[in-house]
């Protein structure tokens, strides 16, 4: 009897070895495991054995049938593995086919510089200020120490709906509209971005509308070195690292002393090239120490309050930091422009 | 304003500066020079000629032949200039010599005759055409009589000269002078002024005033005014010199008596007008504001029509000139002249700048005194003019000046303490280098420690307060100096406020969604500002906002709608064959209710889109999509969902769009927008294919918004679901019958979500069938389906009652 457990082990092993489908697998497992497979069979007629032989032949049968179910398992686990090899094998598809086109969008090239420069100066304490682009006369240009008739207002040609309202030429006013707001109360550190407007033909380096941050920071003891640290501050961020910047006397009637920041050429490096006309600088921004008059009619006291100004140009600044050659780009919305500088 | 280096040197020492480094110099300390021109750059080996004999070319009508003398020998060259003759002194270019341009001139034949070099005109040697004197711009150029021959020309006409563009702002009204800039280059480069001869050598007994009496009715306008007499001058060309330095400045030589005047204006700044005495027509001036309506006929034959806002200068009868702007042909200087009557005033720049943009005439004259004159170079002016006309027109001058003179010649002070110099540059520059800086602008003052009192002379008529003087001494103690600090006062806490926040995460938003920002113009033409305009601004009845002026009639108006300007960019994309664009605008509107605007209109932040083309766009998967109505609602709806606000959609008609295809979006039972699709016809004019659009008032959202994350907490028992397909006239609005479901289900009924919509095969005409997946939930307890089964059959019944439907089976 033992022997022809071995025999039935040897047998079944033999086959599930050679089988190579699921079926016959459970062919074998019925043939020799099932209720009348072929070790059942064998057990069964254990009852004419001599009782002390028994459980000797038990133990083997169990081992037999023990050594067949796991041939079975392992061989279960083998076939599945190939059915799923082989089915992958059928899913299999050509990579090199286009992905789905996730549908984006992006801020406008203005927005982005715009927002750079905003979180650059709130980093630095600065607040957003904004204002009416429709202005009184008054705001666009009286309580900036620019009465009527003053020379400097041919500096920009405006767009006047009545005499008296115009669209505003800078977003100047909204320091003085600030000022007015904090009544003298208050230090203050606050910018202001928003759409101005010039008389000015749309060609490559002019447009009608255009947009213009301005900073404005009162306090007592405002320093002109600290202007100097803050724009050297700004422009390295905006530009790079290595720009130097210099400060050259200029004249705006809401600052004095007046300056006009430049930053070193980065085509040339500051040697001189065409792009900076051969002076190895390039013009980015006004700047100045508010004008005494102007902080008086804004509220605060010249004697005790000083502050400084800077102005600058969205656009320029696209210009060079990207290379844009012609301002109206900025408002044809032509998608293959907006679509360049969306990134990360 | 140019600056010519060789005129400047007659005033500074220039020492062996270039004119590159001058230029860097000028433009650190404030004066920005925008470039430089070389005048005679590359002009070698031209020299006078003397033309001793000319006569025809043997074989050709329009040219010469002349034998002319260049010193060392005579040379024989064929010319083609009309105006050549012998006698002549001119320029020539002898062989081997060289032009701008990099022209070099050779030996050659013309018509079988030989050239041996070639005789200039001022354009071949460079000089600009606009500024060559009248007789000189069709021929060659001839020189006065008292040159020598042989003699190289580049210096005689000034071709060695480097001119320095300025671009002077308006507050240095000083550095419109030669001597103003003689100033600011003797600070630069610390060293004096030679100023210039104002001395008259006239033997006259004869006074000016015995021959002109001057009278100002216009006190407040004119506050000096002097009256020269010079007799017996003599009409001729000025001195080449003289001409050189008008062309370097850009004005063009007429005769010695116009650029007498023109020379002193550009070295003084001061403007002079010299008028013809003898045709003043009376022995009296009188200086008063024009009568509205006289009449002028200035130098350009122009008749101007006058108003009392023009100063004029009177013979006591009529105008003879504009004040400070333009003289009158009556009294021009011509070649006949013989007396003259030289005026040196100071006149009110307001006044002035007022004539200038009524008339549109602007000057070299009015430029100057709409930025103010020195009040002590008036009369300086003056006599140097009547100096150059002594010894370059041989006249007369007459002794004095007839004057009226209310002029204020004093000089401000102004207190300069170092301390404060230094707490406001945050710098710490000792007093002595605050002396240095004082003495090289040749401001006198008195120190008293570190403190100056600064006497400002009256050529600086732009130094008032101490910040002016702040900046003479930092732009010359140089702002490189200055040190790099930041600010040590309050800290202050930035940051975008909550609103302007909100805006950034709402672009944020869009521009995830597949949309992207535009920027359009505030200005539109006059038929866009009326269309697409929001129903809730209709209903404002604003009045489009013109321009004063307008440069042209694409924009005109303030718009009231940012849809056009975005219709207008996906029209110039699509004409450039991109047909999938979905674009959006932020930006203001401007809304004024005046008939005549007084105020300023009121500025409504509006968000607006308009999307074309395809949505989707996998085209090899078979998967494309137009974007469709629900598109742009499924947009704005999970824009408001975010908002955690709850918006309805109304179905609307609205002008410009589809009449079936409209909502407009309600906000607590108010309109604040709409969307849905262009009109076809509308779409059509616009050269755009199917689009649809959006547009949001902000304001009215921003107004609404609050700010709320509070905790909600996630529900502890399972939520049961339930299907139901109604099948409704198909009129009804879906949206109405989940509304109403939510109302009846309350508070179980969590949500309603439409599934399936049909209409068509197995339903009869007219009819659609809706299905709407609810989800109930008890935030107390697991729900009963007993519980559920109520509520689906309360639903149902409500529904067939109100909307007359009836449920699929
Ligand atoms: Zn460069």
């Amino acid at each position: 009897m033992k022997e022809q457990l071995e025999t039935l082990k040897r047998e079944a092993l033999e086959k599930i070895e050679q089988v190579d489908d699921m079926q016959s697998l459970q062919d074998i497992r019925v043939t020799y495991l099932g209720k009348k497979g072929s070790i059942t069979k064998v057990l069964k007629g254990m009852g004419k054995l001599p009782p002390e032989e028994r459980p000797i032949i038990g133990e083997i049968a169990n081992k037999v049938r023990n050594a067949i179910t796991e041939a079975i398992e392992a061989k279960t686990i083998e076939l599945e593995e190939i059915a799923l090899n082989k089915q992958l094998e059928e899913e299999t598809i050509d990579v090199t086919l286009p992905g789905r086109k996730v549908r984006v969008g992006g801020p406008h090239l203005l927005t982005s510089i715009i927002e750079e420069i905003e979180d650059l100066f709130i980093g630095m304490g600065y607040e957003i200020k904004e204002g009416p682009e429709v202005e009184t006369d008054y705001y666009n240009f009286e309580a900036l120490n620019l009465p009527k008739d003053h020379p400097a207002r041919d500096m920009q040609d405006s767009f006047y709906i009545t005499n008296e309202l115009l669209l505003r030429t800078h977003t100047s006013p909204v320091q003085a509209r600030t000022m007015e707001a904090y009544d003298g109360g208050k230090p203050f550190k606050m910018i202001c971005p928003g759409k101005v407007y010039r008389r000015d033909s749309d060609d490559a380096t002019h447009s009608h509308q255009f947009t213009q941050i301005e900073g404005l920071y009162v306090d007592k003891n405002v320093r002109m070195s600290d202007l100097k640290g803050t724009l050297d501050k700004f422009a390295k961020h905006i530009f790079g690292e290595d720009r130097e910047i210099r400060l050259r006397p200029s004249y705006f009637p809401f600052t004095e002393p007046s300056v006009e920041m430049d930053i070193s050429c980065k085509v040339c490096d500051g040697n001189g090239c065409n792009v900076c006309k051969g002076t190895g600088w390039i013009e980015i921004l006004g700047a100045g120490m508010v004008h005494p008059k102007v902080l008086e009619m804004g509220g605060y006291d010249p004697a005790e309050y000083s502050g400084f100004a800077f102005g600058m140009g969205p656009e320029r600044i696209a210009m060079l930091k990207y290379g844009v050659s012609d301002i109206r780009n900025f408002y044809t919305n032509d998608i293959r422009f907006l679509k360049q500088y969306h990134h990360m | 304003m140019y600056l010519s280096v060789n005129w400047l040197k007659h005033y500074v020492d220039l020492g062996n500066i270039t004119p590159e480094e001058l230029a860097e110099k000028i433009t650190k300390s404030g004066i920005e020079v925008e470039g430089i021109e070389y005048v005679g750059e590359n002009v070698t080996n031209v020299v006078v000629g003397h033309v001793l004999s000319c006569e025809k070319h043997p074989n050709a009508d329009k040219l010469s032949l002349c034998q002319v003398d260049v010193g060392n020998e005579t040379l024989q060259i064929v010319c083609g200039a009309p105006n050549v003759a012998a006698g002549q002194k001119v320029a020539v270019a002898k062989p081997g010599a060289e032009l701008p341009g990099g022209f070099k001139i050779k030996k050659v034949k013309l018509r079988g005759v030989e050239s041996n070099g070639m005789i200039c005109s001022l354009q071949e040697l460079g000089v600009d055409e606009k500024f060559i004197p009248q007789q000189f711009v069709d021929g060659i150029f001839v020189f006065q009589d008292d040159v020598e021959v042989g003699q190289e020309v580049v210096p005689l006409l000034n071709l060695n000269d480097a001119v320095l563009e300025l671009d002077v702002l308006a507050d240095r009204a000083d550095a419109l002078s030669m001597l103003g800039l003689a100033y600011e280059v003797a600070a630069i480069l610390d060293t004096s002024v030679k100023l210039p001869n104002e001395e008259l050598e006239s033997k006259e007994t004869e006074r000016a005033e015995d021959c002109v009496d001057v009278e100002v009715e216009a006190k407040d306008l004119n506050k000096y005014y002097g009256a020269f007499i010079i007799k017996d001058v003599e009409i001729k060309p000025s001195p080449q010199w003289m001409q050189n330095y008008l062309l370097a400045a850009g004005i063009r030589p007429i005769n010695n008596v116009v650029d007498i005047t023109n020379f002193v204006l550009l070295e003084y700044g001061q403007p002079l007008h010299a008028f013809d005495f003898d045709k003043f027509a009376s022995d009296k001036v009188l200086v008063r504001r024009a009568k509205d309506g006289e009449e002028i006929v200035t130098l350009d034959r122009e008749t101007r029509k006058l108003t009392q806002e023009n100063l004029v200068i009177t013979n006591g009868t009529v105008p003879t000139a504009l004040a400070g702007v333009m003289g009158g042909l009556d009294s021009e200087v011509t070649d006949e002249t013989k007396t003259i009557l030289l005026e040196a005033a100071y006149f009110d720049g307001t006044s002035v700048r007022r004539t200038v943009m009524q008339t549109g005439l602007r000057s070299e004259s009015s430029n100057r005194f709409e930025k103010g004159v020195d009040p002590k170079r008036v009369k300086k002016a003056g006599l140097r003019a009547c100096h150059l006309l002594e010894k370059y027109a041989n006249g007369k001058v007459l002794q004095g000046i007839s004057e009226f003179d209310e002029l204020d010649y004093s000089e401000k002070t102004v207190t300069v303490e170092t301390e404060r110099v230094n707490e406001r540059l945050g710098t710490s520059i000792t007093a002595e280098e605050i002396a240095s800086i004082l003495r090289r602008l040749q401001f006198p003052f008195e120190q008293d420690g570190s403190v100056f009192k600064v006497q400002v002379p009256t050529r600086r008529q732009d130094i008032v307060i101490f910040e002016d003087m702040l900046e003479e001494i930092a732009r010359l103690y140089g702002y490189d100096r200055l040190p790099y600090t930041l600010p040590e006062g309050e800290d202050h806490v930035g940051g975008l406020s909550e609103i302007q926040q909100l805006k950034r995460d709402i672009k944020r938003f869009l521009e995830g969604a597949g949309l992207m920002e535009n920027l359009t113009y505030s200005l539109v033409h006059e038929k866009d500002v009326n269309k697409l305009v929001s129903p809730e601004i209709k209903d404002l009845q604003p009045n489009p906002v013109p321009l004063l002026k307008p440069m042209s009639e694409d924009h005109k108006y303030l718009r009231l709608s940012l849809l056009p300007g975005l219709l207008h960019s996906l029209a110039y994309n699509q004409a450039r064959n991109v047909a999938n664009i979905a674009y959006y605008e932020a930006g203001s509107i401007f809304v004024s209710q005046e008939e005549t605007i007084t105020k300023q209109p009121k500025e409504i932040l509006r968000l607006s889109g308009a999307i074309t083309g395809n949505w989707v766009e996998n085209k090899w998967q078979g998967e494309v999509k137009p974007v469709d109505f629900y598109v742009v609602k499924g947009i704005v709806e999970r824009l408001f969902e975010l908002l955690k606000m709850n918006v309805e959609f109304e179905q609307a008609k609205l002008a410009d769009m589809h009449p079936g295809r409209t909502a407009v979006i309600k906000l607590d039972g108010k309109v604040i927008g709409f969307l849905g699709q262009l009109h076809p016809s509308l779409a059509k004019q616009s050269d755009l294919k199917e689009t649809y659009v959006f547009d949001i008032n902000m304001d009215l959202v921003f107004d609404a918004y609050e700010y709320d994350v509070s905790y909600t907490e996630i529900p502890k028992y399972p939520s049961v679901s339930r299907d139901i397909a109604f099948i409704l006239d198909a009129e009804v609005k879906a949206g109405d019958v989940e509304a109403f479901i939510i109302e009846v289900g309350s508070p179980l009924v969590k949500s309603v979500e439409i599934f399936d919509v049909y209409e068509g095969e197995h339903l009869d005409e007219g009819k659609k069938s809706i299905a709407y997946h609810l989800v109930y939930q008890d935030p107390e307890k697991t729900l009963k389906d007993e519980e559920v089964d109520a509520s689906v059959e309360e639903i149902v019944k409500a529904v067939e009652e109100k909307f007359g439907g009836y449920v699929r089976s």
